[in-house]
């Protein structure tokens, strides 16, 4: 079966890669997913609120050097410890040299000129694609929608200036108009759109007055918004589709593709399943569509997308109309 | 890249371990101030795959001891390798057994000191000639380098003589004046130290040893028969080793240009007067002879570089027949003797030299100390001594550097004596440890080192506090050679890195005339003269001193570089002194940055280059008025309020007039009195903890977690509240048997070090506001005054009843007064609050014994001490032995006592017909359980005292004497994990086997922590640390289950942060187990390299991972059917990655990425599971019969 897609300018084999995650932090992970047929891997995202906290960690080792006789240091020759983006770019180095699949780094910065220089760092290190993740909550009620769009369009348009590999943007569903964003943002430059950032939604611990972080693998019912918003880009915009968040299983992945999907990457299955389940979806999607009759899967790539099927917004407002009389009844 | 070419800047310690690395094979380490940096370079090479001349990477093993070092070293050369080690003071004193044996068996091999003083009445950790003065009958050899470069040139001489010799060498210089100066040398190539080792020489070492392809037998017995006879075997190697030392140093001289000899001449070549001396001071007296020499003055200097053997011949040869009088200068001192040692040696030896007719007149020989501890020994010290040389009748066995008024040994020195060219620019800078001054500095010498012909030196002074410590930098550049070891006196420009040093510290003394003087100053250029205290004011008039001001704070504020002002103040440096042109000084500062900071990202180095292009523009000069405005003095060091050895002695001290204190001013014995810590108000804290008692639950965990017994709380009668200040903060106390009491939270505002530790504990949230706790941090400097009124007044409420509560718990005993206080430890440190608790609980009645290391230097390092006592005047008596002995010290405290306590009973026994039968009784048989227990015997024996007044028959007499040891003592046998589970450990566990009634505290941070971090027994697998670079590859020791197996053992394994009620259990069990007892408590530290004010809650991830368990072995259960062990924390919950990864000293496995690293992070999870299910198979094991019944529970 041809499962061949394109992704942000490369010819993949087929769809399915490892999401952004820690997954790819570990080398022996790398070369168990490039076995099971990763056919590219997105690492997780150089935050460089993290760049700044090591710093601030090396700030205070510092602090306590050269200030006693017997002891001008405390740690073993602080060279050892890499920070900031050095361990971030020597494992892209090393990734790329583990596995031949194409390596697309991410990047989450917070002033233009990180971006920038982080993104060139990125490129120097040898990753083929570099995936922007536009993380971002609007907390500050002097900043407007208007103001959270620019800025994100600016974003891309930079890092797009500053490298030539490709670039592709994450984003979340937050956005009054996304499809207009999505096509502002591909008149920028954008290579591609990953839709969508999962938000890590903070608890609350009620014995302790602490806000704890929560970490909820995705399932497949997190997929729907997903294959929605697939389905109104799909054939709207030029540029490579990828979708993050909600595949699990064949049926989703072959979802995904209907809505519009030229990649489609996958985290909570993994880590819930390993690196091989990776293999069992591309294998069912293979037997599926066989079984469908199926010749490829550009054959059905978009096939369940708006664009096609008329007026969208209609369509849309028709299908809320009849699910909210279908619990009224 | 240097532009001059082969030079570095380096220090001593690196100049000698770059020889001895690449010469050996096998270097066995252990760490100890000033030489522990030998060490650590040497595995750092070793594992960066650095190798010898001989193309192998040497292999580097840290022992348990130095006594180890030195036996692996043994057996290493015995073996066949080419072996090295690197030790200093008591650890040099450890190796003496092996260094007879190595020379015995005429061994090749070569040693590094870095020459420490060795403790008696106190210890030092400074430099002085006492340790290696302990070594000069051992056989070896023994060669002083004096700089630098000697250090070096000298290292790689004894390691070439060594081998041609068979003679064993010691090569030493003086610790911190030569192993921590940073200088220029001439580096020596490995093509040079290749050429001078023989390699024939090397292959017959090969030949000796052991194999059992070709057995021998060495370390027979011998009897008197034959000892005497084979001891003198060796003879002629001794005769021929000065001849080889004199050939190797010729060939050295050929290689490098660089010529020593075994004495070398300087001065006069008519000298009449001459100096005889070795080491550093030897430098100063070359600098000083070549100016006074220059001016016509006869005079000369022997200095001494092959010590031993001492060739009579060379000595005799060099000295010009012209001299008329000889002093010779000791860096020791040998009470008791002739004089001491080079004296000693130098008469004799020219006593010989006069009877063999190798000169014609014996010249008037005169012996004095100097410099001992690194005392300061200076040009104007030469020419005193050159002065009394020049009397009618010198005096002898004086003294020079100090004042002594008792037995006036000391020679008076010239107050103003400066010989310095005017073209060395002398720079001395004041700083804080936590500033970065330092660093910026050593780069600074770097900078001007390699970049011009100057010559270039670098001295750096540190603090005796470990927390907000000072440092004091002393630079040095000019046209070379520099052979000032002595620090900057009158320097050509002084910075104040601290604006507040203005008020603490009398800086310009180091000043010359018409000085260049920088202030990081709030103040601009127009406001800061109105700022300064009258005497400043005086000095900047009377010297001419040019005054400039930047305010480094904010400019680094605004930069965004948080408090790091050291490139700003680098910048300003070479601004002001212009030695170099301004661009190229930036150039290259911007070049140190990018090599500093290139691995951290660009922005903190734009930030950096930023800061340098800024602080030009910030600098102003000041112009100072023509005349002393200021009424102001600076402000007194302590308060008037302070005993009268505190004003005389202790406030000298924190001063920095030190030096000045005369023989007088001193106790003989090394006895100094407690509590002194309270007068030095440090005010350290940029922010102090502020109490909302409406929200506080009054747990007094706050206290308890307090490192430096600067948060407190009491509870007292509201009636006292009448005479309190306005703003002292007060609440009614909730507790139903304290009706009506009152209660607060006070911080001492000048003692708290800022370091958040209480905020971070504090469990009282607001319920509207949980960002908001019930003490938050609060800037110190609008409080201070307040809360300094508010402390005093708390301080002077009543202590409380210690026999009222109920039971002791976590809340109950923050209310017992701590008797440790203010010590000079990290700022968090995660090992004072079990000392203070310990003090707190039993603070009235017990002796310490304290193993060196972290705990005895924040516990005793003058010139404050933190130990204190209470109203009656009861308190720990505390006392610092050795880093090996503790356990053994500690016994012997319980031994001493007990047999005071039997002498008391047995009078009392005897006195019985004429005391009441009721107090005899109680005497000998009351129970002391408690502390209403204690309180009754101390009133039985006030009782007993008072009958026993006025009698004058012996027994009571003697009774009088020892009535106080009919109340139970403690003995409390403190130190770390380095004592405990390595060095000390053979004693600790013979003390624990022996069944005595001690207490064991372990204070396990888990490292070396007092010399920098060099892994431990303790260390747990997978850190990283000194010595174990890319992570331990073996578990930590269990000590706890090791003393379990003796089953008579009280033991508990505690850690306050993660659960404080176990740990206070754990102390009042093993406080009233008759029998031993060991408390193994984890502490936090900044060598596990992250932020203090995460320590609790480190204490508990490392808890509840399983890394840290905790648990109590009571053998008093056994008695009870119950199985002895109890855990008291549940199975692990979380991996140990999340307890790991929030510290650097784990992180580096994580950024190794390396199998191995990725190896050991399993491996430690596996090995905190395998503990735990260990442990808690013992918990289920009962011993003997099981119990009939459950006890009834109450």
């Amino acid at each position: 079966m041809d499962l061949s897609t394109k992704y942000l300018g490369f010819d993949l084999p087929h769809p399915l890669m490892p999401g952004a995650s820690p997954l790819v932090d570990d080398m022996d992970m790398v070369r168990r997913l490039e076995d099971s047929g990763a056919s590219a891997i997105v690492m997780h995202s150089l935050f460089e609120e993290q760049i700044a906290a090591e710093r601030q960690e090396a700030h205070f080792l510092e602090t306590h050097e050269e200030s006693f006789a017997e002891a001008v240091s405390y740690t073993p020759d602080a060279g050892i410890f890499a920070l900031g983006p050095d361990e971030y770019l020597e494992q892209i180095q090393e990734i790329r040299r583990a596995v031949s699949v194409p390596v697309i780094a991410s990047l989450n910065g917070t002033t233009p000129e990180s971006w920038i220089e982080y993104a060139r760092l990125i490129e120097q290190a040898g990753a083929h694609a570099l995936e922007i993740n536009v993380y971002y909550l609007a907390t500050d009620p002097l900043e407007n929608g208007e103001d959270v769009e620019t800025r994100t369009l600016q974003t891309a348009g930079a890092v797009k200036g500053a490298v030539s590999i490709p670039v592709a943007v994450k984003l979340s569903p937050f956005f009054s108009s996304f499809s207009n964003l999505a096509g502002r943002l591909e008149g920028a430059g954008a290579d591609g759109l990953v839709i969508f950032n999962r938000f890590y939604q903070p608890d609350i611990d009620i014995e302790a007055l602490d806000v704890v972080p929560t970490v909820r693998l995705s399932d497949s019912g997190d997929l729907l918004l997903r294959l929605r918003w697939l389905a109104i880009l799909s054939g709207r915009v030029r540029c490579s589709l990828a979708v993050t968040g909600g595949v699990h299983t064949a049926a989703d992945a072959i979802k995904a593709v209907m809505a519009g999907a030229h990649a489609i990457q996958m985290v909570s299955a993994l880590l819930r399943r390993g690196p091989e389940h990776l293999r069992r979806v591309r294998e069912e999607m293979s037997q599926w569509m066989e079984e469908h009759g199926y010749e490829s899967l550009r054959q059905m790539q978009g096939s369940m997308s708006l664009a096609k099927s008329g007026n969208p917004g209609a369509l849309e407002r028709a299908n809320y109309m009849r699910v909210l009389q279908s619990w009224r009844a | 890249m240097n532009t001059i070419k082969n030079t570095v800047m380096i220090d001593g310690n690196e100049a000698a371990a770059s020889v001895a690395h690449r010469a050996s094979e096998v270097i066995a380490i252990y760490p100890i101030t000033p030489s522990s940096n030998m060490g650590e370079l040497a595995d750092e090479w070793s594992a960066e795959g650095r190798k010898n001349l001989w193309g192998m990477v040497p292999t580097v093993v840290e022992m348990q001891s130095e006594g180890g070092a030195a036996g692996a070293v043994h057996g290493a050369l015995q073996a066949g390798a080419l072996a090295t080690t690197f030790t200093a003071s008591q650890g040099l004193l450890l190796m003496i057994p092996n260094m007879y044996k190595i020379a015995g068996e005429l061994t090749p091999y070569c040693m590094h000191v870095a020459a420490r003083t060795l403790a008696t009445h106190a210890l030092s950790i400074f430099g002085d000639h006492s340790d290696v003065m302990a070594c000069r009958q051992t056989g070896f050899a023994m060669l002083a380098s004096g700089s630098v470069q000697e250090a070096q040139d000298l290292a790689a001489i004894a390691h070439a003589a060594t081998l041609r010799s068979r003679i064993p060498f010691l090569h030493f210089f003086d610790g911190f004046r030569t192993s921590h100066e940073v200088a220029k040398i001439v580096e020596l190539p490995d093509e040079h130290l290749r050429a001078l080792l023989d390699e024939e020489a090397i292959a017959a070492h090969r030949r000796r040893a052991l194999t059992p392809d070709r057995p021998v037998l060495r370390g027979t017995a011998q009897n008197p028969d034959v000892f005497f006879q084979a001891r003198e075997a060796c003879n002629r190697f001794y005769f021929i080793c000065p001849d080889i030392v004199r050939e190797t140093m010729e060939r050295f001289a050929e290689l490098t240009g660089r010529s020593y000899g075994l004495f070398d001449y300087v001065g006069h070549p008519e000298a009449e007067r001459v100096l005889v001396m070795m080491g550093s001071g030897a430098e100063v007296a070359h600098e000083a002879v070549n100016w006074m020499a220059a001016r016509g003055e006869k005079v000369g200097l022997v200095k001494v570089r092959l010590y031993r053997p001492f060739d009579v011949a060379s000595l005799a040869e060099v000295l010009p027949a012209s001299v008329r009088a000889i002093a010779v200068l000791d860096r020791t001192k040998e009470p008791g003797s002739v004089g001491e040692p080079l004296y000693q040696d130098v008469v004799t030896a020219l006593a010989e030299a006069r009877n063999d007719g190798r000169i014609a007149r014996e010249p008037r020989i005169v012996g004095g100390r100097y410099g001992l501890s690194s005392k300061e020994f200076n040009p104007a010290m030469v020419k005193a001594v050159f002065e009394n040389l020049a009397a009618a009748a010198p005096r002898n066995h004086f003294t020079i550097g100090i004042v002594d008024d008792v037995t006036h040994t000391s020679l008076p020195v010239a107050a103003d004596f400066d010989i310095e060219p005017d073209a060395m620019v002398r720079a001395v800078f004041f700083g804080l440890g936590s500033d970065g001054t330092v660093g910026a500095n050593k780069n600074t010498i770097k900078i001007i080192g390699e970049t011009t012909a100057n010559d270039a030196q670098g001295y750096f002074v540190y603090d005796s506090k470990k927390s907000g410590a000072v440092t004091i930098s002393h630079l040095r550049f000019g046209p070379g050679p520099i052979r000032s070891s002595y620090l900057v006196g009158k320097a050509s420009f002084v910075a104040c890195h601290q604006f507040e040093f203005i008020n603490r510290y009398d800086m310009l003394e180091h000043a010359g005339e018409g000085a260049d003087f920088l202030i990081n100053s709030p103040y601009g250029p127009g406001e800061v003269w109105d700022k300064l205290p009258r005497e400043v004011q005086e000095q900047i008039l009377g010297k001419r001193v040019k005054l400039h001001v930047i305010d480094a704070y904010r400019l680094a504020r605004e930069i965004g570089l948080k408090g790091r002002i050291n490139t700003i103040m680098q910048t300003c440096f070479f601004k002001i002194t212009g030695v170099l042109p301004v661009e190229s000084a930036i150039a290259k500062i911007k070049e140190t940055i990018q090599d500093t900071y290139g691995k951290k990202g660009g922005d903190v180095l734009k930030r950096n280059f930023e800061a340098v292009d800024r602080a030009l523009a910030a600098l102003s000069g000041v112009t100072v008025p023509a005349e002393v405005t200021a009424e102001r003095r600076r402000p007194a060091v302590v308060s008037p309020a302070a005993p009268g050895f505190v004003q005389g002695v202790t406030a000298v001290m924190i001063a920095n007039k030190g030096d000045l204190l005369p023989v007088s001013a001193f106790p003989v014995d090394g006895t100094w009195p407690v509590g002194t810590s309270q007068w030095e108000k440090r005010n350290i804290a940029a922010e102090i903890p502020v109490w909302d008692p409406a929200i506080c639950i009054q747990c007094n965990k706050c206290a308890l977690v307090c490192p430096h017994a600067a948060i407190r709380v009491k509870v007292y009668e509201p009636s006292l509240l009448d005479k309190a200040p306005a703003t002292f903060k007060s609440w009614d106390f909730r507790a139903a048997d304290y009706p009506g009491a009152k209660y607060t939270v006070q911080v001492a505002p000048e003692d708290c070090t800022g370091c958040t530790l209480c905020v971070m504990f504090c469990p009282a949230k607001d319920k509207s506001n949980p960002k908001h706790k019930s003490i938050d941090m609060h800037p110190q400097e609008p409080l201070r005054e307040a809360e300094r009124e508010n402390y005093a007044f708390f301080l002077d409420l009543p202590e409380p009843d210690r026999t009222r509560p109920r039971a002791l718990d976590v809340k109950t005993t923050q209310f017992f007064q701590p008797l440790f206080e203010y010590s000079g430890a990290c700022a968090g440190c995660g090992e004072t609050p079990y000392l203070k608790l310990l003090t707190q609980l039993f603070g009235d009645r017990i002796l310490m014994a304290n193993a060196t290391g972290c705990s005895s230097i924040y516990g005793a390092n003058l010139p404050t001490t933190p130990y204190a006592s209470n109203r009656d005047g009861r308190g720990p008596a505390w006392s610092n032995s050795l880093f090996e002995d503790n356990a053994e010290f500690g016994m012997g405290m319980r031994l001493g006592l007990d047999s005071h306590r039997e002498t008391a009973r047995e009078l009392v026994t005897r006195l019985v017909p004429g005391l009441p039968g009721d107090l005899v009784e109680g005497l000998l048989n009351g129970n002391q359980a408690g502390e209403a227990g204690i309180a009754a015997q101390r009133e039985r024996v006030a009782d007993l005292k008072f009958l026993l007044a006025g009698r004058t028959d012996p027994e009571a007499v003697r009774l009088s004497l020892f009535a106080d040891y009919l109340v139970k003592k403690g003995v409390w046998i403190v130190g770390g994990d380095g004592w405990a589970y390595d060095i000390g450990y053979g004693g600790l566990d013979h003390v624990l086997a022996s069944g005595r009634d001690v207490n064991v505290l372990v204070l396990d941070t888990e490292v070396y922590s007092n010399t920098g971090g060099q892994q431990s027994k303790a260390t747990p697998l997978g850190a990283s640390a000194k010595f174990a670079a890319a992570g331990k590859g073996t578990p930590k020791k269990d000590l706890g289950l090791i003393a379990m197996s003796y089953g008579n053992i009280y033991v508990a394994s505690i850690a306050f942060g993660a659960k404080d009620a176990q740990t206070v259990k754990a102390f009042l069990e093993a406080e009233s187990y008759p029998g031993p007892s060991l408390i193994i408590a984890y502490s936090h530290c900044i060598a596990h390299g992250y932020d203090m004010a995460f320590g609790c809650e480190q204490q508990k991830l490392a808890v509840d991972s399983g890394m840290w368990p905790l648990y109590r072995f009571d053998p008093r259960r056994i008695e009870a059917g119950q199985p002895p062990l109890q855990l008291d924390a549940a199975a692990p919950k979380i991996r140990v990655e999340q307890y790991m990864k929030n510290e650097n000293r784990f992180r580096i496995l994580e950024r190794l990425g390396t199998d191995r690293a990725r190896g050991l992070a399993a491996a430690a999870q596996r090995d905190a599971e395998r503990r735990f299910q260990h442990y808690q198979q013992l918990a289920g094991l009962t011993v003997g019969k099981p119990p009939a019944e459950e006890p009834a529970k109450v």
